[in-house]
């Protein structure tokens, strides 16, 4: 059985603001690691080749070459294969033009039986990439899945989350799932195999070894939305600020909330 | 190629031209030469903030829809297995109204289950003009592909410039889908839309996991998606004059279901804050779990409930469900009170809307000031007991 997990590098923290008189966007463009929701994917991953036999793990991540690193992270916590989707032609890429690049490079190296993605990300913070995944692949998916009851060969049993409810399906293989951090509690990576994988190849795939050759179809040309501006967030509300001493300020509170008859 | 193209020549300090980048895209290679590598998301900083002619944004036209053909705005409504509608349906609709009246579109409402109740009335006086309803035993449980095919028939057929969906598990897991197989646009949550006379839909909403709004749109594609959570907006005024046509559709042909349904389970029921007229949130201003105790205190006293911000949860304080924010729930209490909470747009999307804001933070530079109806600077860890004394005193008395 095949398994691809699809993991993605995020920037390492989440400050990024802009610099209301400049207009400049700051952020420590230095720290960068794997989108937390994917550790529970490559977790899942790893749960499944656990419990059966002969399965062979495999990432991908689409991204600038140093999106190498979270391939490595994905080696060290045990993943088998790292595939890096990396060409300039993919930039300005949204999630129908990533989700579509990403299907190319599945139909590439081989359909799997299961494609695993984490809920959504961090920066994109869509949820979206894994569904038009799904949709380009012509696979049947559940999003949100909160546990796996059973696995065999042939399908899977899932709790996927819909909100104020739980729906429990069974989905047959090839199928793809995105995962909640509720699944499984992702493990550390390991020393061991870190020392272990060191020499293991990455595979690179650039546009010119994806099946559809149309460049119109990556990147900013393939992308179907447009930024149009970034800009600070903008409020209106009424402000009144109070200052004083601990004593001041709680009888200055004490009395909003007679006056709105919550004392 | 679209993009952003370089004018090196038009550079003069190289340096200062990779901080241009709040993606890092910039690469400058130490023989001098400068490119922009696939990080790049084309958010146009560069252009603007770079020196004048050195980055430019090129666009070229692919293929664009006849913008003509596409007229009307949908929204994708939900009908939960306890045989109710999803609320988030009138507040679309609402805004679907708002919208559609700008431009003179029509505003129609999907509905896809089994035994739906038609209750008319209650979407024409809330803005609809049409519904079509795709009612069968096949489409009883949620099945994204198998509703993507059904909402797909629908585009097809009657072309709606704008399609709006709710920001709930399912319609984030559907919406992608028909997204996909229409080729077209999708902006997630988005915090506010409004509609160019030319029909293009401006989506904002906060972007690149940063303190950042964006404005979105989808130029050359038709119909354009987008997602909004559950209480982002109000349902509009009901106009009980209105009235509309309740429109049964055949199912389109070879349909069947993608995954097999097992069981349906409601959760449990908890008491959620956004059930609550008065919520005290806790932020990172509290330094350990144990401190919490005081803006329990606090919500105990005024009869209301604890909820906190995103890093409290990550942190493993409290439990998921008392996260207020986009990635949380979205609030509007009565009243909410912000400890210790510095009022970043994740945080502030989910709760702006709420009638009084108090905030009681140290930093007078804190961003939850310009939402805040009030703000008391000081501690928290002084301000919080104050008041608890204040409260019991004026008791006694
Ligand atoms: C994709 C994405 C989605 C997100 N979704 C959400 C979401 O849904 N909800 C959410 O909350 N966050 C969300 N976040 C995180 C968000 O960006 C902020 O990091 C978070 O809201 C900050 O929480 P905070 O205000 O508690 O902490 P901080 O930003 O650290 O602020 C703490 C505040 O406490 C004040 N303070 C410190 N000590 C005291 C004291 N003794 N007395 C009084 N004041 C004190 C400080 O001045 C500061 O203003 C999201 C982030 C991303 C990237
Ligand atoms: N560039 C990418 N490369 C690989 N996987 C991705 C990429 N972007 C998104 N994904 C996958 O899609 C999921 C949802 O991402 P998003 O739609 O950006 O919130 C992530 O958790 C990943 O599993």
């Amino acid at each position: 059985m095949n398994i691809i997990v699809c993991i993605k590098q995020v920037p390492g923290t989440t400050q990024v603001e802009i610099d209301e008189k400049t207009g400049v966007m700051k952020r420590d463009t230095g720290s960068a690691k794997m989108n937390p929701y994917d550790l529970y994917a490559i977790e899942t991953a790893l749960r499944i080749k656990e419990e059966l036999i002969d399965v062979q793990t495999t990432a991908i991540t689409m991204g600038p070459p140093q999106s190498e690193a979270v391939l490595r992270e994905a080696y060290m916590l045990g993943i088998d294969h790292g595939i890096l989707l990396t060409d300039r032609k993919f930039g300005g890429a949204d999630c129908l033009a990533t989700a579509y690049t990403l299907s190319q490079a599945i139909l590439k190296i081989g359909l799997p039986d299961l494609i695993i993605c984490g809920k959504q990300t961090t920066d994109g913070d869509t949820a979206q990439v894994g569904s038009e995944l799904a949709e380009f692949l012509e696979l049947p998916h559940i999003a949100c899945v909160l546990k796996i009851n059973s696995l065999t060969n042939r399908s899977l049993e899932g709790v996927m989350d819909l909100g104020d409810f739980t729906q429990t399906v069974e989905l047959p293989f090839p199928c793809l799932i995105t995962v909640d951090k509720e699944i499984y509690e992702p493990r550390l990576p390991s020393y061991r195999k870190k020392i272990a994988t060191r020499d293991r190849p990455i595979q690179t795939l650039s546009f010119s070894e994806l099946p559809d050759q149309n460049p119109v179809h990556y990147g900013l040309d393939g992308s179907a939305t447009r930024v149009m501006r970034v800009f600070p967030p903008v409020h209106h509300k009424q402000n009144q600020i109070f200052e004083g001493t601990p004593d001041t300020l709680a009888s200055e509170i004490s009395k909003i909330l007679i006056k709105m008859k919550v004392l | 190629m679209g993009g952003i193209y370089i004018h090196p020549e038009k550079i003069s300090d190289f340096e200062k031209v990779k901080n241009l980048c709040p993606f890092g895209a910039i690469e400058v290679s130490p023989d001098g030469t400068i490119q922009i590598n696939s990080g790049c998301r084309v958010c146009k900083v560069c252009v603007k903030n770079g020196e004048p002619g050195a980055f430019e944004y090129r666009e070229d036209v692919i293929s664009a829809t006849d913008k003509s053909e596409w007229q009307g705005i949908t929204v994708l409504g939900e009908f939960l297995p306890s045989g109710e509608y999803h609320p988030v349906i009138f507040e679309l609709l609402g805004k679907a109204r708002e919208l559609a009246d700008k431009v003179g579109f029509r505003v129609s409402l999907v509905l896809i289950g089994n035994e739906i109740p038609a209750i008319p009335n209650l979407f024409w006086s809330q803005g609809a003009d049409q519904v079509f309803v795709y009612d069968a035993p096949l489409l009883k449980y949620f099945d994204a592909r198998l509703y993507a095919d059904i909402v797909e028939d629908f585009a097809l057929k009657q072309k709606p410039s704008v399609i709006l969906v709710g920001g709930t598990p399912a319609g984030r897991s559907l919406a992608p889908r028909v997204a996909a197989r229409l080729r077209t646009g999708l902006t997630a949550d988005c915090t506010e839309l409004d509609i160019q006379p030319n029909s293009d839909l401006d989506q904002i909403r906060p972007a690149f996991g940063g303190n950042i709004m964006a404005h979105i749109r989808t130029p050359y594609h038709r119909p354009q998606l987008a997602t909004v959570r559950y209480k982002i907006f109000s349902p509009g005024q009901p106009d009980d004059s209105r009235d509309g046509e309740w429109i049964y559709c055949d199912l389109p042909d070879g349909l069947s279901a993608s995954i097999k349904h097992i069981a349906s389970t409601e959760k449990p029921k908890v008491h959620n804050i956004e059930d609550s007229d008065i919520l005290i949130v806790a932020g990172r201003g509290f330094k350990k779990k144990e401190d919490l105790i005081l803006a329990r205190q606090l919500a105990d006293e005024l009869g209301g409930e604890l909820a906190c911000t995103r890093p409290l949860i990550e942190a493993g304080w409290l439990e998921p469900r008392r996260q207020v924010g986009l990635s949380g729930r979205t609030v509007k209490p009565r009243l909410l009170i912000a400890c210790g909470v510095s009022g970043s747009v994740q945080f502030t999307a989910g709760m702006k809307s709420s009638e009084m804001i108090l905030s009681i933070n140290n930093d007078p530079h804190a961003a939850i000031n310009q939402i805040a109806n009030y703000s008391f600077i000081g501690d928290l860890y002084q301000i919080i007991p104050a008041l608890l004394k204040f409260i019991k005193n004026g008791r006694e008395q």
